[in-house]
């Protein structure tokens, strides 16, 4: 069986609870590479003994509740939420070149983000920044996947084109907007624009990751409902409703729980590019694009590959560390190509 | 009780669609609608599947207009074949006919779906097709697939109220063999008590199977009733502008009309 044939949704030859046990295992082994790889290495028998409560040295526990443990929940939390929106994303747009960075939806999160941390340096209260900063990434990814949303679609179907030269022009508004910001703004408001644009989890506090399980929890709690009537609006919107599903309440639904998720993992994570496109593509290979698979499969990945990404981005030039959004890129934007590449035919018809 | 359709009149954009036209689906019959392009059938049938709300007039079912009704409550009454479907993400042909349970979640009876979904694509002719991708097959194959879909939709069980079934031209990229095959399902539906309408090209098609045949011209009804009557060879010429020609009870088409001698 060719690549394509899989991807056109030939059925899955692996059992569900078995990708589902292969999925949960990557993601722990991400995690406990996470905790114990850094400048100061832990042994994993070390990490476990910890996590269930056992003793360890103080200066180890240190660091691994106060730094390595928020930062790997983070990155997980975030890769979860990006992976989730995006087959979200592809499913209500029934394409999957709907990727939240793609299109401009991370965009318009960050730019909101930014405007929030220009306007509270001087205008507004600097303590209204923890309050202001998610509400206003929740806002723009929201404002920017309802304008997508008119945009692309026309009676009901995702016009390809649309989507993605729309998703150009609210990139380059954003952009122009950045732009402005960081010409007004100070060093330290500099700072922290850069810090959003590139995207890290370097910001990982207990907080900030209290902050983002809300959002990024949200789709779950609204996926059993949301898996079928996604299923049935890969038929179409008027199909969907002809099998009695109420098909503006779901893509509302849809909506909402993308603007959630990508603009909480904005908010504490900025602009990471690329998961919401590259793991869903993956899964839909392995798994079908059935969503009762794909979005729990997708939100396991996503946490597995950003934890995993975020590892090699504070390892690979330590002392130093990269962007995590520059490695996501890095990494998603040529074996997106390859798999463009080889699913050519699908586009193509 | 039957699906009613009472002077419905729909408008769109300042064009009349529909003008006027009144029906009553009876469980248990075949209805053809059948029309010129632009007369109004696709208009009709999306006002009798609920798509469209009439500007005048009413689309009951039991008595009740169908606006009234909740999206599940109708789709475990009513099933519709769209003309042509196309899927934003390719799946098995067994999982697309699947989705045609969705209206029956939360029975979660995987059996009896199962068993739904098995009937429907036997019924459809495309059981040997089942483990195939939906987007490597023929426009008539996929039309079959949709065919399955909508009959496992139907909720078959002879203690529930008679369901419709709307067929948007079910026989237009099928083979000859696969157009009567699907004219022959329909016939044995509306035998178990379903109310079928169907939209349909092909004169000779609507003359040999169905109950009553629909005429539709210019947005209006111009005849209702035993395609026998119907169909005569001054009402296809006035309507279609082509020569019929009943022979051994079959319709056959002459060609295109002449124009009149001035």
């Amino acid at each position: 069986m060719s690549v394509t044939e899989a991807s056109a949704g030939a059925p899955p030859q692996l059992r569900f609870p078995l990708l589902l046990g292969v999925a949960v295992a990557l993601l722990a082994g991400a995690a406990i590479a996470g905790l114990a790889i850094g400048a100061v290495p832990l042994s994993p028998r070390e990490v476990l003994a910890a996590l269930f409560g056992q003793a360890i040295e103080s200066r180890h526990e240190t660091i691994l509740f106060h730094l390595r443990l928020p930062r790997v929940l983070l990155a997980g939390l975030v890769g979860a939420a990006l992976g989730i929106s995006g087959a979200v994303m592809q499913g209500l747009f029934r394409n999957p070149l709907a990727d939240p960075s793609l299109i401009g939806v991370s965009a318009g999160a960050t730019v909101a983000a930014a405007s929030v941390i220009v306007l509270t340096g001087g205008i507004l209260p600097a303590s209204w920044q923890p309050v202001l900063l998610p509400l206003g990434a929740f806002g723009g990814g929201l404002l920017v996947i309802a304008l997508i949303y008119r945009v692309a679609l026309v009676n009901g179907t995702t016009v390809v084109p649309m989507l993605l030269l729309a998703g150009i022009a609210f990139n380059a508004i954003a952009m122009s907007i950045t732009g402005f910001l960081v010409f007004i703004a100070n060093d330290a408001q500099l700072r922290d624009i850069s810090f959003w644009t590139f995207g890290s989890v370097g910001g990982a506090r207990w907080q900030t990751v209290l902050m983002l399980a809300p959002c990024a929890l949200a789709p779950f709690l609204a996926l059993p409902w949301l898996a079928r009537a996604l299923d049935a609006l890969n038929l179409g919107e008027r199909e969907a409703g002809h099998l009695g599903f109420r098909v503006e309440w779901v893509k509302r639904l849809a909506c909402l729980c993308t603007a959630l998720a990508v603009g909480g993992a904005v908010a504490v994570s900025g602009t990471v590019g690329f998961v919401g496109l590259l793991v869903p593509h993956v899964v839909r290979l392995i798994a079908g694009p059935l969503h009762g698979r794909l979005l729990p499969l997708s939100a396991l990945l996503g946490a597995a590959l950003l934890i995993g990404a975020d590892l090699v981005a504070r390892t690979v030039v330590a002392p130093a560390e990269l962007p995590l959004g520059l490695l996501t890129c890095l990494i998603g934007a040529p074996v997106f190509l390859s798999l463009l590449w080889r699913a050519r035919g699908e586009f193509a018809a | 009780m039957s699906l009613q359709i009472d002077t419905l009149g729909i408008q769109r954009r300042g064009r009349r669609l529909l003008d006027g036209v009144s029906l009553e689906l009876q469980p248990g019959e075949l209805l053809a609608i059948v029309g010129p392009n632009g007369a109004g059938k696709t208009t009709l049938l999306s006002a009798m599947a609920g798509d469209l709300t009439p500007d005048c007039g009413a689309v009951r079912l039991d008595g009740r207009p169908l606006a009234h009704w909740t999206p599940l409550a109708l789709a475990r009454r009513r099933a519709v074949m769209p003309q042509a479907s196309r899927l934003g993400f390719s799946l098995a042909v067994r999982a697309v006919a699947a989705l045609g349970r969705a209206p029956y979640r939360d029975r979660a009876d995987a059996a009896a779906d199962t068993e739904a979904v098995h009937a429907a694509l036997l019924a459809a002719d495309i059981l040997h097709l089942a483990e195939r991708a939906y987007g490597t097959l023929s426009g008539g194959e996929q039309q079959r697939v949709q065919l399955a879909r909508v009959i496992a939709q139907l909720d078959l069980d002879a203690a529930a109220a008679a369901p419709v079934l709307l067929l948007d031209e079910p026989t237009a990229s099928l083979d000859l063999a696969h157009a009567y095959g699907v004219l022959q399902l329909a016939r044995r539906l509306a035998a178990r008590g379903v109310a079928v309408a169907a939209v349909l090209h092909d004169l000779s098609l609507a003359y040999r199977y169905s109950d009553r045949v629909l005429v539709l011209k210019d947005c209006r009804a111009e005849a209702l009733g035993d395609p026998r009557h119907v169909l005569d060879a001054a009402l296809v010429r006035r309507v279609f502008n082509i020569e019929t020609q009943v022979v051994d009870d079959c319709l056959l088409i002459r060609g295109p009309a002449l124009p009149a001698v001035a």
